[in-house]
């Protein structure tokens, strides 16, 4: 039940955007985001859309799995596609009662919410393709300049990513705790919403005390390893652009242009 | 009361790069007062069948039968078979979470819709059938011991007062003396009230010694499912699958295969010292 949350979950599979280097897809990601917003024309969604599917096929993880993302942000997109629809001045195309849908209100209605779930599929296909741990490291080495300025790079990355393992650790220990409980009769299905929070009080006080539990143990396993902060620490596995990477960079650049220049030329 | 359990199968994360099959055609039964000690290897399903036991878990196919009545039908209540089949879980911190054991034990009960003296009459015998100390009563349940905590666990479910009780390893990280303690008193229950238990473990030890009917479970099929004496005469069959047959049991056949003339059909370690002394001292005790 709880399991199929899947943000921030990685899909293992032996892939060629699986092995890119994890700073190639963070900086992919950043430039697929922008080049959602670029554009003002559905000839760019087809653009978009084509190399999004490009890079799923390549992924080799099933579209499925994409879209589960999406349940989390259904309400969100509802919400946006709904104000945009009905909050746009413009030419009226339906009126019912006081509510009006004005031509241009739909197309930015259409336009928000296509651009929310391709931004979130978008993401999905980094954070399934790439280890939480990876994903950290990349993060890591592509702050590293701010060090210059005093930010606790290294220690944003470490809380990062100790914040990243432990999710689905707390997931499957929600599990546990769910079914313990469901043995005792528990019921989370009450129609009556007081009655329904007041069901979760059996679930959330023994996550607490593990989390807790859990995170003592871990700074404890971590000083006795001799942890003192990323001065000085070096890498078992140190990232290493090779010439896939250089070719995705040079993909995402002639994506970009594409992206920016052929709207303009053919616009639907 | 008879629960069935007819060509079980299941699968996890069915069609995704992370399928695991935990169980295949799994079948047997379990009927009144039975001591049933099921046995196997971390991963080799044991908790799932459980968790199937009490419907937690819905078989990918196969049906469990309570009563003769499949336990998936629309019209069954869930919630009964959950009273009637009590699941004690491993870790006793996943479901303590009151402000004191007695609150927490009365937990159960309550959600059964009973009334108030009814439901702290039942948690009262559960605590006491369960041993606890009275002074454990009113603390919180996390400033128990590891064994007293397993108490109250066991205690919470046992307040519902279920037809079968299911203990998913119950000694896993308790000391030798709690260890003893725990299991002692799962068989006082048994024998007391008369209650079906099904006591899950991978030590062989501590299922030999208590329970009347042995299963055997490895890579999610059932492999032997009988006597104590029935499972460990497959000596070999046992040793092939990485679980060991009691040390007792271990030592007679070893003598058994050095020519020594003794019985290997003792399963305590009382039974296997009686035996030695037998054939040794030559017949006369």
């Amino acid at each position: 039940m709880i399991r199929e949350i899947t943000i921030g979950q990685y899909y293992p599979a032996d892939s060629v955007i699986h092995r890119l280097d994890p700073r190639t897809k963070i900086i992919a990601t950043f430039l697929f985001i922008v080049s959602l917003f670029v554009f003002d024309s559905f000839t760019g969604y087809i653009i978009v859309a084509g190399f999004l599917a490009t890079c799923i096929i390549l992924s080799k993880v099933p579209f499925s799995y994409m879209v589960k993302g999406l349940k989390a942000i259904v309400m969100l997109l509802m919400l946006t596609v709904i104000i945009n629809m009905f909050m746009t001045p413009g030419e009226p195309l339906i009126t019912v009662w006081k509510v009006t849908i004005t031509k241009e209100g739909f197309r930015a209605a259409a336009f928000m919410g296509l651009r929310l779930m391709l931004l979130i599929i978008g993401s999905s296909v980094m954070t399934l393709t790439t280890t939480p741990n990876n994903l950290t490291d990349a993060l890591e080495k592509i702050l590293g300049p701010l060090k210059v300025f005093k930010a606790p790079v290294h220690e944003i990355a470490m809380m990062m990513s100790i914040a990243l393992s432990f999710i689905p650790i707390l997931i499957e220990e929600t599990d546990k705790i769910m079914k313990a409980q469901m043995a005792r009769g528990a019921d989370f299905e009450n129609k009556n919403l007081i009655k329904r929070v007041k069901s979760y009080i059996p679930i959330l006080v023994p996550l607490f005390i593990s989390a807790f539990r859990r995170a003592g143990d871990l700074a404890m396993a971590m000083e006795a390893r001799c942890y003192r902060g990323g001065d000085g620490r070096t890498k078992m596995n140190p990232l290493k652009y090779c010439r896939r990477d250089y070719i995705a960079y040079a993909v995402c650049i002639i994506y970009l242009v594409a992206v920016v220049v052929i709207p303009r030329i053919f616009v639907i | 009361m008879s629960l069935i359990v007819n060509h079980v199968n299941y699968i996890y994360g069915e069609n995704t790069a992370m399928e695991v099959r935990a169980l295949s055609d799994v079948s047997f039964q379990i009927g009144d007062n039975e001591f049933i000690g099921v046995i196997g290897h971390t991963g080799c399903g044991k908790s799932t069948l459980m968790q199937l036991l009490n419907g937690i878990l819905k078989p990918t196919s196969g049906e469990i039968l309570y009563n003769g009545q499949d336990i998936q039908d629309e019209d069954f209540d869930k919630k009964l078979l959950r009273n009637k089949v009590g699941l004690v879980f491993q870790y006793p911190e996943h479901q303590l979470f009151e402000v004191d054991v007695f609150t927490d034990v009365c937990y159960g009960p309550r959600n059964m819709g009973l009334e108030e003296n009814e439901i702290q009459l039942r948690a009262y015998d559960a605590l006491k059938a369960v041993k606890l100390r009275d002074e454990c009563f009113y603390v919180s349940p996390f400033d128990l011991s590891g064994g007293e905590k397993r108490r109250a666990a066991i205690a919470g479910v046992l307040a519902m007062k279920p037809e079968i009780l299911i203990l998913d390893e119950p000694t896993a990280g308790l000391d030798p003396k709690g260890r003893e303690e725990i299991l002692s008193l799962i068989r006082s229950l048994h024998d007391e009230s008369g209650i079906s238990i099904i006591l899950v473990s991978h030590s062989m030890e501590d299922v030999a010694e208590y329970a009347d009917r042995i299963i055997v479970m490895d890579k999610g099929k059932l492999q032997f499912d009988g006597s104590p004496a029935e499972v460990f005469d497959n000596y070999e069959a046992l040793a092939e699958m990485g679980l060991s047959v009691p040390a007792s049991k271990r030592v007679l056949y070893t003598l058994q295969q050095k020519g020594v003339p003794v019985k290997a059909k003792a399963i305590t370690v009382h039974d296997a010292v009686d035996e030695i002394y037998r054939v040794y001292s030559g017949g006369k005790v």
